[in-house]
């Protein structure tokens, strides 16, 4: 079925997941939402991916980054795609 | 004698044998979660037996899983459902019925729309579904099998559709 980069756990109208969707939309990354069930043990799907049943909760398949947490979520893509991943790195470069 | 009085719904401008298919992406539930699925994607996958019923609650709807679940198509094409139904209800009616189909939501009726086979409900004023409908398609969307409710209530014609996958 094609291969999204990023697969994206998630809940209606939750706010912590709309934090993460809006850090991708910023960031244009490309991603595939998954919605699982509001109750809370009806998550297996996610527990088996992240170890726990919270969202939202990313798979991250071009790193091999498994997340969730919406603050470390948020800080891992902007670390990994945001201007100042571009930025370090091309300051790393200039340096060189 | 009572009067039992079927509905006449009359012929339906749907594809046929032969035609392709219309592609369409909706949310696609499983017993585990929902996303958003193409339908061309699945069928390259594998062949596609494409069921459209009435809303999850609906007595057609719960006959038509019960009597699908039972004949165990699974070993031979992917059957997936489609109703006007969210991804909520449809998570309970797997859930409900023990069923390992998965499961389109398509609230607006769009495909039922694009497929020609939209069904009006009188006095459920705003709401219109599909037809009862069954579609068997090949990898590349070819229609192998088509049936489609020409009266009110009506059930696939099981055996017919069973051959058809047998033979696919």
């Amino acid at each position: 079925m094609g291969e999204t980069p990023i697969t994206f756990y998630r809940l209606q109208a939750c706010p912590y997941c709309e934090r993460v969707t809006r850090t991708l939309d910023e960031l244009g990354l490309e991603y595939r939402s998954r919605f699982v069930e509001p109750l809370h043990s009806k998550r297996d799907v996610v527990k088996r991916i992240s170890g726990k049943r919270s969202v939202p909760a990313i798979v991250d398949h071009g790193t091999g980054v498994t997340m969730s947490e919406s603050a470390n979520i948020v800080e891992y893509l902007e670390r990994t795609y945001g201007d100042d991943a571009d930025g370090s790195e091309a300051e790393t470069g200039g340096a060189a | 004698m009572v009067e039992f009085d079927v509905v006449e719904l009359g012929p339906a401008d749907h594809p046929e044998v032969g035609d392709t298919a219309p592609d369409f992406t909706r949310p696609l539930v499983g017993p585990e979660f929902w996303e958003d699925v193409s339908l061309s994607a699945l069928a390259e996958e594998g062949p596609v037996l494409l069921v459209f019923t009435p809303m999850d609650g609906a007595f057609p709807a719960t006959y038509v899983w019960n009597e699908i679940r039972d004949r165990e198509w699974e070993e031979s094409v992917r059957v997936v459902g489609l109703s006007i139904s969210t991804p909520y209800e449809h998570a309970d009616l797997l859930t409900e019925r023990g069923i390992d189909y998965e499961l389109f939501s398509d609230p607006g009726n769009g495909v039922a729309r694009e497929y020609g086979i939209e069904h009006a409900l009188d006095g459920m004023t705003g709401i219109s579904e599909p037809r009862p409908a069954v579609f068997l398609l090949d990898t590349d969307r070819t229609i192998e099998y088509a049936w489609v409710a020409e009266e009110w209530p009506d059930f696939p014609p099981y055996d017919a559709v069973e051959d058809a996958i047998e033979s696919l």
